[in-house]
Order: C-alpha cells, then sequence, then structure tokens
C-alpha cells in the first residue's frame, strides 16, 4: 500500500540535518556542558544543550500503564514532521519549517499568582531540582488523529508544590511565549496570542500530568514546543500548552486560546471522549499517524481508571 | 494572433488544430496534479498522515478546476476568443474527476466503506453534508455533458440544468470555509475568486437587460 514507510534505518539513528549541520556549535556547547556536568555531576541540563541532543539522567520509562505503553511508538520523523504550532504556522508541515531559528536559549518561566513563592525562573533553574523521567503517552488530537509518544519530563504535581500554592490556586494558567518576531506565526490574528492554556488544580496535581523538555531521550524539537511544554494525555492535544514562559495561579478559571476562538467546539477540558459530539470531527474513532484504518477512541484516551474520578459528578456533555 | 493561422499551412482547419493539437494537450496538462499527488504517494512525500494530504489536493484540485471551468465564458468574451468554449467541456469533466477522487478517497480510504459512520458524518457535520450534496450535484452534469444529451435534452433545458453549477461553486467554497479550523485565510481567497467570476455573469446579466445590448448567440454546446 503507498502509506507504507521505509523502516530499516530507526529515524532516532540518523544525525539530525540541523546537529549536523551546527556541529562546531553543537562541540562548543557539548564542551560547555561538560564543565557545568563538572560542577553538577550526574545533570545534563537541557537548557545547555542544543535542541535535538541527548538528555542525560534520564529515569528510563516503562511500558507498564499508565506511565507507559508498550503501544508502537510513532515514528521519530513524524513526530517532528506533523505538527500543530500555529505560532509557526497553520499547516502541519509549517511548524518544522518555521522553527527553525528560534532562539530557546536563555529562557525564563515566571511563576506568579496565587502562590507563597512567585518568581521569574531561568529554566535550567526551573528543572534543576528534579529528576527527568521517561513517559511514554498516548497523543490524541482533536482533529481525530493520534501518536503514541515517548517524553521525557517531570511530573507536574512536583513542579507546583514547589511554588506552594495558597488556599485560593484553583486553576493553573499556562502562557506561551508571545515574540512575533520569531514566531510568524503570531503576526496574523489566527488565535489570540499569546496561547493560554488551564487546568483545574486537582488535574495540574494528577500523577499523570507532566511538563515536558524532550521526546526520544532528546531535548524537544522547536517545533514539538522548546523548550517546555504541557503534556496530559488524557485531554486533546491542544491542551497541551508548547514554548511555556509563564505559569499563574487563578481562582477563576481561565480562558483558553481556543475556548476564546470558538466556546462551542472546544471547552476548558477538553477532555477526550468519544462521545461528546464535535461539530467538525467525529470523536468516535482515530487515525494513529502511520496506520490505514481508524481505530476505537478510548474514553480519557485509556486513561479513564486514572482520571475518571476528577470528573465522576459532571455533565461531560456540558463540560467538554 | 491566432495559432491556427500558423497551423493552417498545414492544411489544418482551427476546428482540427483543437481536436487534434489543444484538447490532447490539455487532456494531458489536465492529468499533472494526479500524476504528481501519485508520484508523491510512491515516493512517500505525502507526509506523516497521507490520506489528509490526499483529501486536501484532490480537495483543491475539484475547486480549481470548477473555477478554471467558470472562466472560460468570461474569457471567451473578454478576449474575443469564441474557440474557447470547445474546451469547456473537458475541463468540467475534470472538475468532476478530481471530485470523484476526493469523495472516494473519503469512503474507501479515510471511512474505509464503514457506512455508519459515514451517514453519521454527512448528517452531523455541515461542511460534509453540503459537500456531498455538492457531490451528487455534479453527477447530473457530467451524465448530460456529451452532445447527445445536450440534443435530448434541448439546449435551453441542458443549459437551465448546467446553471447548478453556480450553486455547486458557491457550496464548494462554503464546505471549505467550514471545514477549516480556524485560519480562514485560504478559503477566502476561493470566496473572493468566485466572487469575481459570479459578479461578472451578474453584470452581463444587468447589462444585457439594459434595451440597446446586442444578442447574445452563446452555444450550449461545449
Amino acid at each position: 500500500m503507498l502509506i507504507k514507510k521505509p523502516t530499516e534505518i530507526a529515524s532516532s539513528e540518523i544525525t539530525d540535518k540541523r546537529m549536523y549541520f551546527n556541529r562546531r556549535q553543537f562541540i562548543e556547547s557539548a564542551l560547555g556542558v561538560a564543565s557545568a556536568a563538572a560542577v553538577l555531576p550526574g545533570l545534563l541540563l537541557p537548557g545547555a544543550a542544543q535542541a535535538g541532543t541527548r538528555l542525560a539522567g534520564v529515569r528510563p520509562g516503562s511500558t507498564k500503564a499508565p506511565f507507559g505503553t508498550d503501544e508502537e511508538r510513532t515514528t521519530y520523523e513524524d513526530v517532528t514532521r506533523y505538527n500543530n504550532f500555529y505560532e509557526f504556522g497553520v499547516e502541519k508541515e509549517d511548524p518544522a519549517l518555521m522553527s527553525k531559528n528560534f532562539r530557546t536559549k536563555p529562557w525564563t518561566v515566571t511563576v506568579e499568582g496565587e502562590v507563597n513563592k512567585p518568581a521569574v525562573y531561568q529554566l535550567e533553574d526551573f528543572i534543576k531540582p528534579h529528576t527527568l523521567e521517561e513517559r511514554i503517552y498516548r497523543l490524541r488530537c482533536v482533529e481525530a488523529w493520534s501518536m503514541v509518544i515517548p517524553w521525557v519530563g517531570i511530573p507536574l504535581a512536583d513542579i507546583v508544590k514547589r511554588f506552594e500554592p495558597t488556599s485560593k490556586a484553583k486553576y493553573v494558567e499556562f502562557t506561551t511565549l508571545h515574540d512575533p518576531a520569531q514566531m510568524p506565526g503570531q503576526r496574523r490574528a489566527v488565535l489570540k496570542w499569546p496561547y493560554v492554556e488551564g487546568l483545574r488544580i486537582d488535574e495540574a496535581m494528577h500523577p499523570l500530568a507532566m511538563l515536558a523538555v524532550g521526546l526520544y531521550g532528546e531535548t524537544l524539537p522547536n517545533q514539538n514546543g522548546a523548550p517546555l511544554r504541557l503534556v496530559v494525555p488524557w485531554k486533546y492535544g491542544f491542551k497541551n500548552i508548547k514554548s511555556i514562559v509563564k505559569i499563574r495561579f487563578l481562582e477563576k478559571q481561565p480562558t483558553t486560546a481556543w475556548m476564546a476562538a470558538g466556546p462551542s467546539e472546544y471547552g476548558f477540558y477538553a477532555n477526550v471522549n468519544p462521545e461528546v459530539n464535535h461539530p467538525r470531527w467525529s470523536q468516535a474513532r482515530e487515525r494513529r499517524i502511520g496506520e490505514f484504518l481508524k481505530r476505537k477512541t478510548l474514553m480519557f484516551n485509556g486513561y479513564a481508571n486514572q482520571v475518571g474520578h476528577m470528573y465522576a459528578a459532571m455533565d461531560l456533555n456540558k463540560y467538554f | 494572433m491566432r495559432p491556427w493561422i500558423l497551423i493552417s499551412t498545414f492544411n489544418m482547419t482551427q476546428q482540427e488544430w483543437i481536436e487534434r493539437v489543444v484538447k490532447p494537450a490539455l487532456f494531458m496538462v489536465c492529468l499533472i496534479p494526479l500524476a504528481l499527488i501519485t508520484w508523491d504517494a510512491f515516493n512517500n512525500q505525502l507526509g506523516a498522515n497521507p490520506i489528509e494530504k490526499i483529501m486536501r489536493r484532490t480537495g483543491d484540485w475539484t475547486l480549481r478546476f470548477l473555477f478554471i471551468t467558470l472562466t472560460i465564458t468570461p474569457a471567451r468574451q473578454l478576449l474575443n476568443m469564441p474557440w474557447l468554449i470547445k474546451l469547456r467541456r473537458m475541463l468540467g469533466l475534470f472538475a468532476f474527476f478530481y471530485a470523484l477522487l476526493h469523495f472516494t478517497n473519503y469512503i474507501w480510504l479515510d471511512q474505509f466503506f464503514d457506512a455508519d459512520e459515514i451517514i453519521k458524518d454527512v448528517i452531523k457535520r455541515k461542511y460534509i453534508t453540503i459537500g456531498f450534496a455538492c457531490f451528487l450535484m455534479l453527477i447530473p452534469l457530467a451524465i448530460t455533458s456529451t452532445n447527445n444529451m445536450v440534443k435530448r435534452l434541448g439546449g435551453k433545458r441542458w443549459q437551465k440544468l448546467h446553471k447548478s453549477v453556480y450553486v455547486i461553486s458557491i457550496g464548494g467554497v462554503i464546505h471549505y470555509l467550514w471545514l477549516v479550523k480556524k485560519d480562514l485565510g485560504e478559503p477566502l481567497i476561493y470566496a473572493a475568486l468566485l466572487a469575481i467570476l459570479l459578479g461578472y455573469r451578474i453584470w452581463r446579466y444587468l447589462r444585457k437587460k439594459a434595451p440597446q445590448t446586442p444578442q447574445n448567440t452563446m452555444s450550449p454546446i461545449g
């Protein structure tokens, strides 16, 4: 069939073109990392490495549910060339093409709102206290396609606890960088920029939620939301906000970018749900990228046992 | 300069030139989009989601061929090239051909003949409803495209039937507008082009209604 792809060489074994062309810079930064590593043994900081470089000190992932899966992983090539990242253009191929020169270093993350420890962090300091771990999650896009991706990151709950949210912190809001000079997609008002997403505090504290800094053992490619993105596998892909610069704790539910764009189509929760109809796409089935026939979509993307209790009392037709 | 003037030294009439040279060449040109899609498919150039890509490209070309077909009448009138009408039928049939590929891709590769899901899709998703309706409306136009059918229907009735291509084109653009998640840029370009093509016809019609306009002797065949 014409959709078959050659599989002789795993895409992860091929030297990334960008890395090849930037090999001098890579060697320099590797030297820099080596000296940093001498100061902080055993820990390679993602912020200090070039996108696409190997992350060290990662706790290996498991194929056991719920933090892993034995389903076939989507190829590195497909994960990094088929992206929805409107900041770099609306076509699936745009982000990989348009984000090549995106600068993710230096990168700061602002933590504010209902927390005892608001601060502005350098990404390195933001990540430093935590051990990176690999998690193999399903990703289900609202457009009815899906992937299986080995992420590298930190449980969101661990980070949230560090800031000591106050009793008023009922929601967490995330914001993407707003920089039209670097993000050409932001020069047009396709969405209201910057991109904003949010979680209820109990969702943010759920052990499945993570902040990712890498995939396939390497730092995140720019088109996948470098250097820091959210991963909430039981929700539609657009909840997984990319290139995060701000985390704000709120008492009231924030309005997300897609809620503002189409309130009748995109709700705050956006939990994967095959039974709730969407005006554009049937959510009953999905096409796993790399596969031909569609498969049935699972409630909460197959994480119902883990997350179902958070929504037990809610009318999911209303809170879609 | 009329090309057939050059050719006529080879004892070819304009009619022969169109039949033997222009039409076969145009036929081959109209197949290029399909050839490119096929080439990309066999060379793994359709990206991570090939079925979606085929859907997009066959849909794009359906609209483009519809618009090219709708350009024939203004072009022959404005450029004074009446012979262009002889190419219109083939272009219209190619619009149907790409629509058929688009439809087949949906039924076969995308839904894999899941009648249940297809029926639900057609009923529930308004952009599919309108796309499906437009495809159905194209079928009678394709069937009645032969000279024989024009004769059987009679020029007037045939022309009346084929005016539905205006509705189909509007429906096609709405189909595109409604399916896009957020960025309306490209569908709006199509909408603007269609507004020009249909606007021209409204302008002609209004001018024709004014008493001094010469009689339009347009042949329905083509």
